[in-house]
Parts: structure tokens; C-alpha cells; sequence
């Protein structure tokens, strides 16, 4: 895909990657039926760090995220997140999709609510923040994102980009610990694009830890501290993105920047 | 544009052009006449021939409803009085009035009853139908049916006290327990309403009715439109929420529940709904224990909710059918739980699309209300057919009675149905 030019001057002072681990995964194995989709993945994420996995449409990518909040079951191998292992006890799930936040390809905002009432519902609910607490902290968030004066609208009157900002916001009023972003920017227009790159180098800038799906390879290149290539449900390769860009290690990892980055 | 090198192409305006009307065949009536009803030799001639049939339809209804008789007792007088002229015999709903609406047992001096709970069924409606009044009118909307239920049938007030205290208790419950266990909460309400239900019926004295403020009405007294109105009411009111917990309970990952769902909605949509009523006049006793006497009115009831949840629980799956599954995933995604992301979600998503189809159900059902007569009830159609088409007076008035029970479901149904359009308008989101 393009290699997104960023224009300004990424801020890494905050970009500290601490020695906390944010995400344990050890040994995981997930089967779709009989199909083999996740094999044998052992990843580990510290507090901060902001990592992007690349790959073919169909390697697990998206699955391996997706596993982290328990969107999808995984059958073998564990997976902790912030301290806290996933299993099939319901109040562990619940407890962990509310400190991981996500990001989805499709928005998924909810078309009846109001931007306003998207990005309160959770914290009203499941954080049992009061009401005005919740309103003036999405109000913040909106801003952020940059679009505080569509709070009203609903969703389906945005354009694709403010819709995924939304998506951001909403995710981060919640305040969790760590974001997932699947394909964030697959379904926008190039132009809405840059947008919503720029939020999420905001959010790195200020310490998130990041684990981005996404094609973006000029986003990877300068905001990632570790790019994970992934095909055939394993991971191939992970380097320090320049590392892994100027000196790809595995004939695969070689074929697939050669096709991506190669016009 | 050849012409162009000779012409000069410099142009400038000498004035402002004054503005003039359009030419007449280009606005008001003669613009949509011809538009609309000349447009073409076959367009034209559809026109006359609709105007001719029009015509002939008019020619001959108008001078019979309105040469129609309105004080007479008899169908003979009827006749008398119109001395061969064409003109209908209304007379036979100015002197059966009370008849068609409240049945012919209903107690006369107990008129303002059912007249008053009719009144106050409009005020407990409006905060369910129009979300923009203040919520706490709901609070009034809860208690209503223990009212209606008080006023129509009268007896001791305990009655509905017992029912209200049970029902209060148990929602009690819910609230405390249900929240860490849903089953738990829900089972041990049912377990709390009925227990309060026995001790309170136990204490309230056999007497207690007899001279109670307002005199007690059987069920079996009940009738005429009114009843058709009791029935499409409580059914529509119950079969709205147990459509919505069959069609979740049809998608449910339990197994068990999965079925009991399934097989529940398979079997009633596969019966007829005659078939049914006659299970409840005459089988359904057999299910209760031998001395209770369950109540016709509550069996009837019974079997038109299960009958109509039945087929409100389809249309709501296909609602929750056509949500996409990022809605589902994202409200999980939040941490929301399994009751907060129906609620909040995806229900209020899945109803809205499923408001033509459940309202399509709901007219439905009110117009069935009228197969009651099948089993004896005397609702409006009960009594046409019954006591007053087979009366010395009145047999034979055909046109007038049945058209006027047209015209009573007519007039409800169109309400429902403009009520649901307005509803769609005012739950769009997607474009303004």
C-alpha cells in the first residue's frame, strides 16, 4: 500500500516502553473447525510499546488481536492480559475487554445513539461513571479527536474518517490500557486516511500501548517500535521497523514487502 | 457551432428581465390534471372509466346512508318509515349502542367502568408511545392494569392489592438477585409472586366481594367491542415482551433453552388460532388442577399471546437477524454485559427494524380477537350474530351492523398503523 508520507515531527518523548508486560501470550493455538488459524504464537508486549502486524489478508492477523479481547475462544496455550488471564470465566472477559480498547475496520459505532451517547454508554454503564463525569471526559476525547461539534449528530451523518475517530474516542473514554486496532483505515478513503493516522500517532505519543492490524507501512515505519510480520497463521518475522523494512531476514517477509511497497 | 466565428460572442445585459407569471397549462390545477390524469389516450381513458365507476358507486350508497333511519325499533318500522325508498336502518345502532359496545350482560348502572378505565388506558399508552413525555408517567402505566382490571371486573380491591404487592415484591427480587445471577433473580421472583399470590388470596375473606364498593362483573358478563378492545390490548401488551424473550431465547448458545424456544414457536405457527381457542374453552381446563377454575376471559388470553408471540418472536429474529455482527462485537468489545448489550444495543436496533412486522402481528391479532364468537364469547361480532341478528326486531339488518363493526376495527387499525409510520419517521437516524 502507500507509504504514507507524515509530514510533522513525531514527538517520542513520552514513547517510553516500560518493563510492565501488558500482554503475555504463550504457546496459543486456535483452530476455526479443523482449520489451523493461530499456531503455536508466543508474544510478549510491555507497557507503551506500539506494535504493528503486517501480513497476507488470511495469515491470523486479525484473529490474533481479536483472541486478546476474546472476541474469538482461543483452544490452547494462554493469554494474560494486564496481569489477568483469559479464560472462559465470563467476569475475567468482561473485566479485560474493559481495559483493552478496540478499534474495529467497520466503525461498528452504534447507529441509533448520538456521538455523544456512543462514547458514554460504556462508562455509564460499565464503569458506572456518572452521567455529566461521562459527557464532559467524551467531551475531551472529542476534541482530541477533533470533532467536538459533531457530539450531536449520529452516526450515520459523518463521514467514513470521523466515523473512525469517533471509534477512537469512544475507545478511549473508557480509558484502557491498552488499544487493538484491526484494519483501522482499510475502509476509508485515501484522504480520510491521514486522519485518522494522525489521531492514533497522537495516542502514541502520549505512551499507548498499540497493537495496530493495519497496511499502513509509513505508519509502521515511524511510529512502531516493533513491526510483526505474520503468514499462515505464525509469526514469520518481528524486528525493529527499520530492521525489518531495510533488512527483512525470511524469503517470505522479502516477497511481501516487494509486493506492498514495491510501486 | 460554425456560426459562432460570425456572430459576435460579447454579450451584455441592457436591464434586469421583469418577472412574469408561468403560461397557464404550467401551474395549479390544469398542470396536475394533465399530469396526472390526461397524460396519455390510455391515461385518459382509465380517468373516465374510474369516474363512471365512481359514480355509479356513490350514486347508489350515498342516497342509502343518507335517507338512513335512526329512530325506529324494528326493522318493519324501519321499513315503514322509508316506504320503499333505498335507505338504511341505522336505527338498529342507535337502539343496540349499549349491546355492541359492552355485551349485553354488563351491568347498566356500571357503564362509567370500563368508560373510565378506556380513558385512563389512553393515559398509561401515551408515555409507552411517545418517549418524549416525562418518564415518570410510567409509573402510572405500571400500575394501570391492576386499575382496569379493578374497574372492569369490580370485586374487592384486595384483589388487585395482592396482585400489585406480588408483582412489586418479586421485581424486588429481580433487582437484588438477578443482577449476579440472572436465573437466579428471575426464578426467585416467579417463586415470590407465587407464594405472595397464595397467602394473599388465602387471607382475602369469600365475602369480601360480595359488598365491595363496586359490585363484582363475571367474566362471562363481559362483551361487544369492549371486549374485543380487553383482549387486543392485554394480548398485544403480552405478547410484545414474550416475542422478544422467544426470539432471544431462539438464538440463545443454551441448548436447552435453544429448543424449548424453537419447538414453542414451530408448534404454535403451525396451529390454527381456532384450533387454539377451542383448546382454551374447552381442553385447557384439563391442564389446571381439577378445582381451580381458571377464568375464560384468562385462557383466551392466554392463547392468543402464545399465538401471536409466536410470530412476533419471528419478525423480531429477522430484526436481529439483520444487524450487522460488529454491533454485537463492539458492544463486547466495551465490556458491556450480555443483558446491557441487548438492551442498549442491539434490541432497540432489531425492534426498530421490526416495527412494520410487529405491528402487521398487532392488527392482525386485534382483528382475530372477533374468532371469540367461535367459542361463545359475546364480542362485538358474537353480537351481531347473536342476540341481535336473532332477534324478532332486528333480523336481517346485515349491511349497517357489519358495516359498522368495519368501521370500529377500521378506525383502530388505521390509528395503529399510523402510529408506526410515524414511529419509523421518528426513530430514523441515518439521514436528516
Amino acid at each position: 500500500m502507500s507509504e504514507l508520507a507524515i509530514e510533522r515531527e513525531i514527538d517520542r518523548s513520552k514513547m517510553q516502553v516500560s518493563d510492565e508486560i501488558a500482554i503475555d501470550i504463550n504457546g496459543m493455538n486456535k483452530w476455526y473447525g479443523s482449520f489451523h488459524v493461530l499456531r503455536d504464537i508466543n508474544l510478549t508486549v510491555n507497557q507503551g510499546e506500539r506494535i504493528v502486524i503486517a501480513g497476507p489478508s488470511g495469515s491470523g492477523k486479525s484473529t490474533l488481536i481479536r483472541c486478546l479481547n476474546a472476541l474469538e475462544e482461543h483452544q490452547q496455550g494462554s493469554i494474560v492480559v494486564d496481569g489477568i488471564e483469559l479464560s472462559n470465566d465470563l467476569k475475567n472477559i468482561d473485566k479485560i475487554r474493559s481495559e483493552v480498547g478496540m478499534v474495529f475496520q467497520h466503525f461498528n459505532l452504534f447507529p441509533h445513539l448520538t456521538i455523544l451517547e456512543n462514547c458514554t454508554l460504556a462508562p455509564i454503564w460499565v464503569r458506572k461513571t456518572p452521567k455529566k463525569e461521562a459527557e464532559e471526559r467524551a467531551m475531551h476525547f472529542l476534541e482530541k479527536v477533533k470533532i467536538p461539534e459533531q457530539a450531536d449528530k449520529y452516526p450515520g451523518q459523518l463521514s467514513g474518517g470521523q466515523q473512525q475517530r469517533v471509534a477512537i474516542a469512544r475507545s478511549l473514554c473508557m480509558m484502557p490500557r491498552i488499544m487493538l486496532f484491526d484494519e483501522p483505515t482499510s475502509a476509508l478513503d485515501p484522504e480520510m486516511i491521514k486522519e485518522v493516522l494522525d489521531t492514533m500517532i497522537e495516542l502514541a505519543e502520549e505512551g499507548m500501548t498499540m497493537l495496530c492490524v493495519t497496511h499502513e507501512m509509513g505508519f509502521a515505519r515511524q511510529v512502531a517500535n516493533r513491526v510483526i510480520f505474520m503468514d499462515a497463521g505464525q509469526i514469520v518475522e518481528q524486528n525493529e521497523p527499520e530492521e525489518f523494512f531495510n533488512n527483512p531476514k525470511s524469503e517470505r517477509t522479502k516477497l511481501f514487502l516487494s509486493q506492498i511497497l514495491g510501486h | 457551432m460554425a456560426d459562432q466565428t460570425n456572430n459576435p460572442i460579447a454579450f451584455v445585459a441592457d436591464g434586469n428581465i421583469p418577472e412574469s407569471p408561468p403560461p397557464a397549462r404550467e401551474t395549479g390545477v390544469v398542470k396536475w390534471l394533465r399530469e396526472n390524469l390526461f397524460s396519455g389516450v390510455a391515461n385518459t381513458i382509465l380517468t373516465v372509466l374510474s369516474l363512471i365507476l365512481i359514480y355509479l358507486l356513490l350514486k347508489n350508497t350515498l342516497p342509502w346512508i343518507f335517507n338512513g333511519v335512526w329512530n325506529a325499533n324494528s326493522l318493519a318500522e324501519c321499513r315503514e318509515i322509508l316506504a320503499g325508498k333505498t335507505g338504511a336502518c341505522f336505527a338498529v345502532l342507535a337502539e343496540r349502542w349499549p349491546q355492541l359496545i359492552y355485551g349485553f350482560k354488563y351491568p347498566v348502572d356500571a357503564y362509567w367502568r370500563p368508560n373510565l378505565a378506556f380513558i385512563l388506558m389512553l393515559v398509561a399508552f401515551a408515555p409507552v408511545l411517545f418517549f418524549d413525555l416525562p418518564r415518570k408517567l410510567l409509573l402510572f402505566t405500571a400500575v394501570y392494569p391492576f386499575i382496569a382490571f379493578w374497574l372492569i371486573w369490580g370485586g374487592s380491591i384486595l384483589v388487585p392489592l395482592v396482585a400489585l404487592i406480588g408483582c412489586v415484591v418479586a421485581g424486588g427480587v429481580f433487582q437484588k438477585f438477578g443482577k449476579n445471577s440472572f436465573a437466579a433473580g428471575f426464578f426467585g421472583a416467579i417463586v415470590v409472586a407465587l407464594v405472595i399470590w397464595n397467602i394473599g388470596g388465602a387471607l382475602i375473606p369469600e365475602s369480601a366481594s360480595e359488598n365491595a364498593w363496586l359490585s363484582p362483573v363475571p367474566s362471562r358478563d363481559l362483551g361487544g367491542f369492549m371486549l374485543n378492545m380487553m383482549l387486543g390490548v392485554t394480548c398485544v401488551s403480552l405478547s410484545v415482551p414474550l416475542g422478544i424473550a422467544l426470539a432471544l431465547g431462539r438464538q440463545s448458545n443454551m441448548p436447552l433453552i435453544k429448543w424449548v424456544c424453537v419447538i414453542f414457536i414451530e408448534f404454535i405457527r403451525g396451529v390454527p388460532l381456532i384450533t387454539l381457542l377451542f383448546v382454551a374453552s374447552v381442553m385447557l381446563a384439563y391442564f389446571f388442577p381439577p378445582d381451580s377454575t381458571v377464568d375464560l376471559f384468562l385462557r383466551v388470553v392466554i392463547m392468543i399471546t402464545m399465538f401471536s408471540a409466536a410470530y412476533i418472536a419471528e419478525v423480531i429474529r429477522g430484526g436481529l437477524a439483520a444487524l450487522p455482527r460488529g454491533q454485537y462485537e463492539a458492544a463486547d468489545s466495551l465490556g458491556l454485559d450480555y443483558p446491557q448489550a441487548m438492551r442498549l444495543i442491539i434490541l432497540p436496533q432489531a425492534l426498530k427494524i421490526s416495527i412494520p412486522g410487529i405491528v402487521n402481528v398487532a392488527v392482525g391479532l386485534f382483528k382475530d380477537t372477533v374468532l371469540v364468537s367461535v367459542i361463545s364469547m359475546f364480542d362485538l361480532l358474537g353480537m351481531i350474530r347473536g342476540p341481535i341478528l336473532a332477534s324478532t326486531e332486528w333480523n336481517g339488518v346485515y349491511w349497517e351492523l357489519l358495516g359498522f363493526a368495519s368501521l370500529l376495527f377500521f378506525v383502530v387499525c388505521y390509528g395503529i398503523s399510523q402510529y408506526s409510520q410515524w414511529l419509523e419517521r421518528r426513530l430514523a437516524t441515518d439521514h436528516h
